[in-house]
């Protein structure tokens, strides 16, 4: 069961604010969600190995070798607020 | 002599060493040396973290966290994969960290320092791939800043974090598993530090059993050093005073030597790993022979071969051989002179001087060395003399024979041959006073034998000169 403490928990590691009228209702509607996938907790998973990967391959590498990157201008093209050539936010402690 | 370790300290290191010997990132195309250049103009969609970009994982990023797993004695994994660590930070603009989590690249492992009672080893707990975050930087101090500027050249780079047992019973043994790593880590080619942020040290440090107490992100050998100092001082007093140490993080002020307290949030640590969906396992167990063979020699290995092979003491080996550059050096100026003059110059002479002035041997010729020594065993300058030629080089450049020159240190052979025309005419009354009747072979047999004391320096002709001017000058019997 996930309570609505949880659900303000995780909100707060997503940096999403929600209001506690939306709480109770996100909490309802993410336990139907867990509910519904608590069918899976049925299968016998006892000599199964864990899937990481649903593609059935592995080693895919690139060479190390320098292609080009983005003009300052471009990378900076989407930020609200820049200085000297950086992203400026807010203070961080 | 046994350590007692009275105060019960105990010290684990978790080390983010920096691959920059790549030419690209970890996930892209993107050039490492970035160093000089302008913020932001050494990135992607990939390391910026921009929707739909995918990464791919470098190659040779692979080989070198091989690498340095094997040379840290660590099994290597047979099959692993990447997960997303999930924190918001505006350092990371994925708003995930890629890092390898159930399954490192490499673990249990082992590293022989020098302890505080002989030979100490450290065990390496886990050796991980992952990526760096960009970097912060704060609009004037940290109490009044306006803002925080965001450069994102460092994002993606390939970082191994190494984590050690708590097997280091003293600041001072934290230090030298530092350099120690260091010093195999550039053996491997791997990494080279003396770029700014290549290496970056959590210290876990515990007293008589109490509860561990983590120092964040200190950047450099010595400052890991003072802030353990540091830290045992401050939990030994609290405890003295009653207080029991709890677990906690610590933020060390290198400027004034002190660790303070960062208040932790508690999910912080709620970071949700799960599997990177973007990138495939790796499977790397079959490569690990082809990558032992690339092995180069390890310190623990040159340091024996090199008392073995050149007859020097380990003390020497040792001062060679805890960088590669220097065991470098040494190899090719062993190859061109005595190579036990060559230990005692490097090591203990020449080493001084650059760590005195802290630069690298990179500052010094290798063919300046061996004139010095040169002049040095051929008697032709003395120790002294030489000395003051490495630290002239140093200091103001030049060549060896420029500064001999310059320095009138030649002047010192010249008195070297007087003083030897001296001793030869006392030591050989006979012969002197054959000449002075009338044998003029006598003067031929004094002169050979100013000429083996001087080892050749001064030629047949000048040599009979002096010692004729000499005896001119006798007083009469
Ligand atoms: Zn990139």
């Amino acid at each position: 069961m996930i309570t609505k403490e949880e659900v303000e928990h995780v909100g707060w590691l997503a940096r999403i604010e929600i209001h506690e009228s939306e709480a109770q209702a996100y909490a309802e509607k993410l336990n139907a969600v867990l509910d519904y996938f608590s069918q899976l907790d049925e299968v016998d998973t006892e000599n199964v190995a864990p899937t990481y990967h649903v593609a059935d391959i592995v080693n895919v590498f690139r060479e190390d070798v320098v292609r080009p990157s983005m003009p300052q201008e471009e990378v900076l093209a989407n930020t609200g607020k820049k200085q000297e050539g950086n992203f400026l936010a807010p203070r961080i402690m | 002599m046994v350590y007692e370790n009275v105060d019960g300290v105990k010290i684990g290191l978790e080390i983010h060493v920096q691959l920059n010997k790549l030419n690209t990132k970890l996930f892209c195309g993107c050039s490492t040396d970035y160093h000089n250049d302008e913020p932001n103009t050494h990135v992607c969609p990939v390391c910026l973290g921009l929707p739909g970009a995918l990464p791919v994982l470098n190659k040779r990023a692979v080989e070198f966290a091989m690498k340095v797993g094997l040379a840290l004695n660590c099994d290597i994994v047979g099959q692993t994969q990447f997960h997303r660590k999930n924190y918001y930070y505006p350092d990371l603009p994925k708003g995930f960290q890629t890092t390898q989590y159930d399954f490192p690249i490499a673990s249990h492992g082992k590293v022989i320092i020098d302890g505080e009672d002989g030979e100490r080893i450290v065990r390496i707990t886990r050796a991980h791939m992952e990526e760096d975050p960009g970097k912060l930087m704060h609009i004037g101090s940290i109490e009044k800043s306006k803002g925080t500027l965001i450069n994102y050249n460092r994002s993606g780079m390939a970082l191994i974090e190494i984590v050690s047992e708590p097997d280091m019973r003293s600041p001072k043994e934290a230090r030298r598993f530092l350099d120690k790593l260091r010093s195999i880590l550039e053996y491997l080619d791997v990494f080279n530090g003396d770029l700014e942020g290549a290496m970056r040290v959590d210290a876990n440090i515990s007293v008589m059993g109490g509860e561990r107490v983590e120092v964040k992100n200190i950047s450099s050998h010595k400052g890991v050093e003072k802030a353990a100092l540091y830290e045992i001082m401050r939990q030994k007093n609290f405890v003295r005073r009653g207080g029991k140490v709890v677990l906690e993080t610590r933020h060390f002020d290198e400027q004034r030597g002190v660790t303070l307290s960062m208040r932790s949030k508690e999910e912080e640590h709620d970071y949700r790993y799960f599997p990177e969906p973007d990138l495939v396992p790796m499977r790397v167990a079959d490569r690990v022979p082809e990558v032992i063979k690339t092995l180069p020699e390890l310190p623990d290995a040159k340091r024996e071969r090199f008392t073995s092979q050149y007859g020097m003491a380990d003390m020497h080996a040792k001062a060679l051989t805890s960088e590669i550059k220097v065991a470098n050096f040494y190899e090719q100026v062993a190859n061109l002179v005595d190579p036990r003059s060559a230990a005692v110059w490097v090591a203990d002479i020449l080493k001084g001087e650059l760590n005195y002035r802290d630069v690298s041997v990179d500052a010094f010729k290798v063919e300046d060395i061996v004139e010095i020594i040169e002049l040095v065993t051929g008697n032709k300058i003395t120790e002294r003399s030489g000395v003051e030629i490495i630290r002239t080089i140093l200091d103001n450049g030049g060549t060896p024979a420029a500064i001999v020159k310059e320095k009138g240190l030649i002047k010192v052979e010249e008195d070297i041959v007087t003083k030897a025309v001296t001793e030869v005419l006392e030591e050989n009354p006979e012969a002197l006073q054959d000449y002075l009747g009338g044998k003029e072979k006598s003067l031929n047999f004094l002169v050979g034998q100013v000429m083996k004391k001087t080892a050749g320096r001064s030629d047949a002709k000048t040599t009979r000169e002096m010692l004729l001017d000499r005896i001119s000058k006798l007083p009469p019997k």
